[in-house]
């Protein structure tokens, strides 16, 4: 027989890693940002515990600044497979008007991500939480563990990681302390998009191009949506054929230029890229190491 | 990712895609500090080989630090931690993926310096190939001998010596072979079904993903090519079919199945399993999975099992076919690579985690490894990054292969109980059970002609008969005994007879080790003899040495 196709072997390992957590740990959560690593991530799931149903809710951390195609798909699709879906947003910040303008990208990530996940953990009583992250987005990811210790505060230190050999993981914790757990690490982009047209994964449809209102400024097409980035004198959004290459909150994230309308067009526009796919998500460049920043802080 | 922009117009992404999920995966670690240029080697294979996007590497041209000389730092591609780009050291394991149109490729990614022997060992635990490198000035150091060590004690089976830094020794074919000679002297008997030595010049991308001009006298591959045609790991599904049960699924009661991953070889519908640690058998009724129910699945998919026979079976335990079982044992020998700053004292007591299952354990050392030497010496401690051989005690049996079986059935993590750390990964050498029987030199055919009888285990699970048959052979004149299968020690002792064995802990054992016996082995002998008397374990010395009878 020939050796398992390198895409089935990713599943497996992800497979083994779902079902490991949902053995160890009393209270596991999977945060679901609507996003395509999401969505593999959720079939996954599914395919683990077939022909029993997803043993543990789903958690959205909506910032409200989230695309409205994300939030209907959202909605549509976890009620379409049967899966619990709970949601949680920093009120308080909400309320107070927090936006990326007016605090800056990393304030305003600490307040709705970084914080809101934080309580939504505790008051949800999680003991391991699900995260889509992949180790190929970037730089400090590539040294985070599978299953990923936070301390009481969900905070991650990166100096005193447990050593994680083989396929065996250690989900040992105290009260007050969580694993978050990265089934997806191994997995590259081009990984992601191969095994969503293999298996006929929905995915939501900003990721395919279409003619949409886009502020134009040189290459960065910003979507009006929220209407939280201030107008130049003169500028209104005009329309572009574009798609979103990453899904996060609408003021943050960055259109391309594209004509992939399908799967296959989208894989192959990503074969000639010579860019990556954060490079649109203006957040992890604040600063050098900022991601690291944030995930010490308890972002995912 | 050449192949779209090269052929444009017969670009199909059809068959791109069916090559690419045929595509073989091979995952290798390197191992080497920064002075090696290790980071520099792996930043120029991801960069010419187009691993890169060019927004990081604008970020890295971007960057206030550039420790090379060269107008681009590579080594700051893979240093992720910001302590890391501070110091300019590799503090910890970075992952790494690319591909090319052959293969693709998982680094782990390691660092070199001695205190970092235990993520070392992590990358190499996945790798089916290690990539050492070697600075030319400075030839093989003692490390370069750690990382061969640690590599080979991880069941690595091919690795490449990368003699890096070429430009520096004017690409001298003489001084690569003094490397050479020096690392095969030692390597040669680590183990390895393969050595490939390699001369790179990580900083002028000499040899790594293109052939070098200026060392026209190198005849091999160079590195790229290495990595695209060496073999990856033995195939598993060969092997004999293990699955350890990860999870029960009963979501309704007409179904109940066992999920986990077929760790190694294949299961078909309707084959004989045996079920461990009870012994009992059954048949698969049906593979099922989220694409439907399969007649065969083989290592490593995961799947949903269900038995044609109601069976108690949960987590920890293991599947396995009746005709090719592993070893069950309480007792194990193992190497252990200790992975904590507080040392591990001889006896402690830890909790194991092997497969699915969790016991708890007591470690006693047996010997330390010299790294630089590969002897082994007695030892009472291990200290962080020490490598030694332990015994395990475990409070339950454990079903395992040994680790040059298979990996994963063979290998195993130490948890602090208290703490909740990883404290140590250990690589199963042989069951201890079953090889303190054999230190001894009375040999069996002397035991049987005493006997009158064959050594042989019974197996019989109705303990009425048992007794019954027990009397009978030992009325027969043989040397018999009936008992539960994890006694050990206890049963001989039950039966009668006289156990010697290294480190016993057992409450009734007679310490002989740290008593001042005289000067050599007869005489000492005649002296434990004459004190066993004393202790009224023998009753008259039959014999004494020199008499006839």
């Amino acid at each position: 027989m020939p050796p398992l196709a390198n895409l089935k072997a990713l599943e497996a390992e992800s497979i083994h890693i779902i079902r490991e957590v949902v053995s160890e740990f009393a209270k596991p959560v999977m945060l679901y940002s609507i996003g395509k690593d999401s969505s593999v991530m959720l079939r996954l799931a599914q395919k683990a515990f077939h022909p029993a149903p997803i043993p543990f809710p789903l958690l959205h951390i909506d910032t409200s600044y989230k695309f409205r195609e994300m939030i209907e798909f959202r909605n549509a699709y976890t009620k379409s497979i049967g899966v619990e879906l709970r949601f949680h947003t920093n009120r308080e910040a909400v309320d107070a008007g927090a936006n990326p303008i007016a605090l800056g990208t990393s304030k305003c990530c600490s307040l709705l991500k970084t914080r809101a996940l934080l309580d939504a953990l505790a008051e949800g009583g999680y003991d391991a939480a699900f995260g889509g992250a992949r180790r190929d987005e970037e730089k400090s990811r590539a040294k985070e563990r599978i299953f990923s210790f936070r301390d009481q505060l969900g905070q991650w230190d990166p100096k005193s990681q447990r050593p994680e050999l083989w396929n065996l993981f250690n989900g040992r914790i105290d009260k007050g302390q969580s694993i978050r757990v990265f089934p997806l690490s191994n997995w590259t982009e081009l990984d992601v998009w191969h095994y969503i047209h293999q298996e006929n994964i929905p995915v939501v449809p900003l990721y395919f191009a279409k003619m949409r209102q886009m502020i134009v400024r040189g290459e960065t097409l910003i979507p009006p949506e929220h209407n939280v980035i201030p107008l130049h004198a003169g500028e209104k959004p005009q329309p572009v054929m574009c798609r979103m290459r990453s899904l996060g909150c609408t003021p943050c994230t960055g259109a391309i230029r594209s004509e992939a309308d399908t799967l296959p067009k989208i894989i192959q526009e990503l074969l000639s890229f010579r860019r990556s796919e954060r490079e649109n998500r203006v957040i992890d460049h604040d600063q050098e190491g900022s991601m690291e920043i944030k995930k010490r802080e308890g972002y995912f | 990712m050449s192949v779209a922009e090269a052929n444009p117009q017969t670009f199909s992404i059809e068959e791109f895609l069916e090559r690419e999920a045929t595509k073989e995966l091979l995952r290798f670690s390197t191992a080497g500090s920064v002075d090696d240029g290790k980071s520099t080697l792996i930043g120029r294979l991801l960069y010419d080989a187009r691993g890169i996007f060019d927004d990081q590497l604008a970020s890295v041209k971007k960057s206030a630090i550039n420790r090379s000389s060269g107008p681009i730092d590579f080594s700051l591609l893979t240093d992720g931690l910001r302590a890391e780009r501070e110091q300019g050291i590799t503090i910890d394991v970075a992952y790494r993926y690319f591909a090319t149109p052959k293969r693709k490729f998982i680094i782990a990614d390691t660092p070199g310096h001695e205190q970092y022997t235990r993520n070392m060992a992590t990358g190499a635990s996945t790798a089916s190939l290690a990539v050492v490198l070697v600075d030319a000035r400075n030839g093989v150091m003692p490390q370069t001998r750690r990382h061969a060590a640690i590599s080979s004690l991880l069941g690595i089976p091919r690795i490449v010596l990368a003699v890096n830094k070429m430009d520096l020794v004017d690409y001298s074919e003489q001084r690569f072979e003094e490397i050479r000679d020096a690392f095969l002297a030692f390597a040669a008997a680590m183990g390895f079904s393969e050595i490939q030595p390699i001369p790179v010049s990580a900083l002028e991308g000499d040899n790594v993903a293109r052939r070098s001009a200026v060392m026209g006298w190198f005849q091999g591959p160079c590195l790229l090519e290495y990595l695209e045609s060496a073999p990856v790991a033995a195939s598993e599904d060969r092997k004999p079919f293990r699955f350890p049960v990860q999870l029960v699924t009963r979501p309704n009661q007409f179904f109940r199945g066992y999920a986990g991953s077929i760790v190694s070889g294949s299961v078909r519908r309707g084959d004989p399993v045996m079920l461990l640690p009870s012994g009992k058998t059954s048949r698969i009724a049906s593979i099922s999975t989220y694409e439907g129910d399969l007649e065969a699945a083989r290592a490593p998919q995961p799947v949903t099992l269900t038995l044609e026979d109601e069976r108690d079976v949960s987590r920890g335990e293991m599947m396995v076919h009746p005709s090719a079982v592993p070893r069950v044992s309480r007792y194990v020998e193992a190497n252990l690579v200790w992975m904590t700053e507080e040392p591990l004292a001889n006896g402690r007591n830890l909790l194991l985690k092997h497969t699915t299952q969790q016991v708890s354990v007591r470690v006693m050392i047996q010997s330390r490894l010299d790294i630089n030497t590969m002897d082994n010496a007695a030892a009472t401690t291990l200290a962080l990054n020490d490598i030694g051989v332990v015994r395990i005690d475990a409070s339950r049996a454990l079903f395992f292969d040994t680790y040059g079986e298979n990996r994963l059935t063979g290998s195993f993590i130490l948890i602090d109980p208290v703490k909740n750390g990883t404290v140590a990964a250990g690589m199963i050498l042989r069951d201890a059970g079953r090889s303190q029987t054999h230190t001894g030199h009375v040999t069996a055919q002397e035991r049987h002609s005493r006997n009158g009888h064959q050594p042989a285990v019974l197996s019989l699970s109705l303990t009425s008969l048992a007794a019954r048959l027990e009397r009978r052979l030992f009325e027969h004149g043989c040397q018999v005994i009936a008992l539960d299968p994890e006694a050990h020690t206890a049963a001989l002792l039950a039966a009668g007879m006289i156990v010697i064995a290294p480190h016993a802990s057992h409450t009734r054992a007679i310490d002989l080790d740290n008593l001042p016996w005289p000067a050599g082995e007869d005489a000492a002998v005649d002296a434990i003899m004459v004190y066993l008397e004393q202790k009224g374990v023998l009753w008259t010395s039959r014999f004494t040495r020199g008499e006839g009878i």
